[in-house]
């Protein structure tokens, strides 16, 4: 009597832990960044592909390094990252099958209003970089393997400077989160236009330098190898890919704005 | 922006199909994982009570320990286990609520079995002599005594859900926070945090309250209410 109860309770376990939303709509699983993800360019770019497609797109959100590494678990179909070096090394692995450029931002300077390092006066992003840290002024850095977090690391290497001492925050933090923290801390921040743009919380911050071709900011997509990882949903991945290269998918990512802004520039030249 | 307040009370009177939703499926994970490790650490914690064995005391201390275990950390372990380079991730429940009901039970159980171990522990000591005058052997004491012990049991129950419904490194991990499929109301005040939409992140933590306020109101209630009606 008391296996049988056992069963019974087992049974009941499984029962609770069974998906119950078995929909017989495709889908992917989407492993992208939090820069993508809190400038809301989703909320407007997937539901028109869902529509044209009948495919769900499931986003998980994380920096470009953990999103490529939940990838290479296999966890994920599709990728959509921003660190050229990494995406190009993930396909040279074996784990992508190509790299396709999809769309680009541009990375800014985020800083007191005030303007207390001249940053304004600054001709290139390694210049601005040099006066924030002559000047002995806080700095915000994701600290987290993100793609904004390497082009971070990139310009204090441009600009000649170890970046180290209590001005420097590492703080291991999405892209909304270390906004939120370098507004507290009066501090300065690298950011993405598009989640500055979309940040509700600015404080007396604003951009400060903007405009160096080094602060350039090119995305990436990537199916992942289903000879790697043979559960791989790669025809609906592909599909989604093929849809985001594809006219309709680079007049849809043009089209989405803030305000009067257009925080991502599709790759298509027809679709700017 | 009039304030998170306000912002709460419009999201609650509008109904709003968005909030409705990932309350209903924040509901749906915690109260499942709250379900399960009843289902499974009631009996074990009361088998724990009353049986004697090499090793109980480091059992014991063992889900004492646990009790204090990191979310996160059991999140992480979950991860693990269901991705597809773990050893369930053929069973392909990443991403899904049942593998954040999965984790929530892993947080959860620890308290069930510790809480109903010391409540039955204390029964026994009291009423074992009289129990076992009667006839009733261990094992069968132990319906009536977790029955006898059902008022303090709940109190650990909802410390339980409080943990659960409370927990937001689990989940997102292995829900991965995903908009209309494991977004739940800690994930959506992240996300919200994070977007600088901060008057919503409090309205959302404010309908969270009210509901937890609401659920332990209800199991109050019921307590207070059995307490009259069966003496």
């Amino acid at each position: 009597m008391m296996m049988r109860a056992f069963g019974h309770v087992l049974a009941f376990c499984a029962a609770m832990l069974t998906p119950t939303t078995l929909t017989a709509q495709e889908w992917i699983t989407l492993s992208s960044t939090t820069s993508v993800e809190n400038s809301g360019l989703f909320d407007h770019v997937l539901p028109i592909f869902t529509r044209d497609t009948g495919i769900e797109v499931r986003v998980v959100t994380q920096g470009t390094g953990q999103a490529l590494e939940t990838a290479r678990r296999g966890d994920a179909d599709v990728v959509l990252v921003h660190a050229r070096e990494l995406e190009e090394q993930f396909v040279a692995e074996g784990y992508g099958v190509a790299r396709h450029d999809v769309m680009s931002n541009e990375f800014v300077i985020i800083g007191p209003a005030t303007d207390p390092a001249n940053l304004r006066e600054a001709r290139t992003a390694a210049e601005a970089m040099r006066s924030i840290a002559q000047a002995r002024l806080r700095f915000v850095s994701r600290g987290d393997d993100s793609g904004t977090h390497i082009a971070e690391q990139r310009l204090w290497a441009e600009a000649g400077i170890v970046p180290v001492g209590r001005q420097y925050l590492s703080t291991g933090s999405g892209m909304g989160a270390a906004l939120n923290i370098a507004v507290q801390l009066d501090a300065h921040v690298l950011s993405d236009r598009g989640t500055w743009l979309s940040f509700a919380n600015r404080g007396d911050h604003d951009i400060l330098f903007e405009g160096d071709p080094a602060l350039f900011n090119p995305y990436g997509i990537i199916l992942v190898n289903p000879d790697r990882h043979p559960h791989v949903r790669a025809a609906e991945g592909r599909v989604f890919i093929d849809w985001m290269l594809s006219p309709a998918g680079q007049e849809a990512i043009g089209g989405f704005r803030i305000g009067p802004s257009r925080p991502f520039i599709p790759v298509r030249r027809e679709a700017r | 922006m009039d304030g998170p307040f306000v912002t709460a009370l419009d999201l609650i009177l509008r109904a709003d199909s968005v909030l409705m939703q990932i309350i209903g499926l924040s509901l749906r994970v915690t109260l499942s994982a709250v379900a399960i490790a009843c289902l499974i650490g009631l009996p074990l914690g009361a088998g724990l009570a009353l049986t004697r064995f090499p090793g109980r005391g480091a059992v014991i201390v063992l889900f004492n320990a646990l009790m204090g275990l990191p979310p996160v950390v059991a999140g992480l372990a979950v991860y693990l286990l269901l991705s597809r380079s773990g050893p369930l991730g053929a069973l392909d429940l990443l991403f899904t609520p049942s593998a954040m009901i999965l984790a929530q039970t892993v947080l959860i159980l620890p308290i069930v079995v510790s809480l109903t171990r010391s409540v039955v522990e204390d029964l026994w000591t009291e009423y074992g002599d009289q129990l076992l005058s009667l006839g009733a052997d261990r094992a069968r004491a132990m319906p009536t005594l977790l029955w006898d012990g059902r008022v303090s049991l709940l109190t650990g129950v909802l410390a339980g859900f409080g943990r659960a419904s409370a927990e937001v490194g689990a989940v997102l991990i292995v829900g991965g926070n995903i908009a209309g499929h494991t977004r739940t109301m800690t994930t959506a005040i992240t996300l919200e945090t994070t977007r600088g939409n901060l008057d919503l992140a409090i309205a959302l933590g404010i309908v969270l309250l009210g509901l937890t306020l609401t659920l332990n109101a209800l199991a109050w209630s019921i307590g207070q209410w059995a307490r009259v009606q069966l003496g």
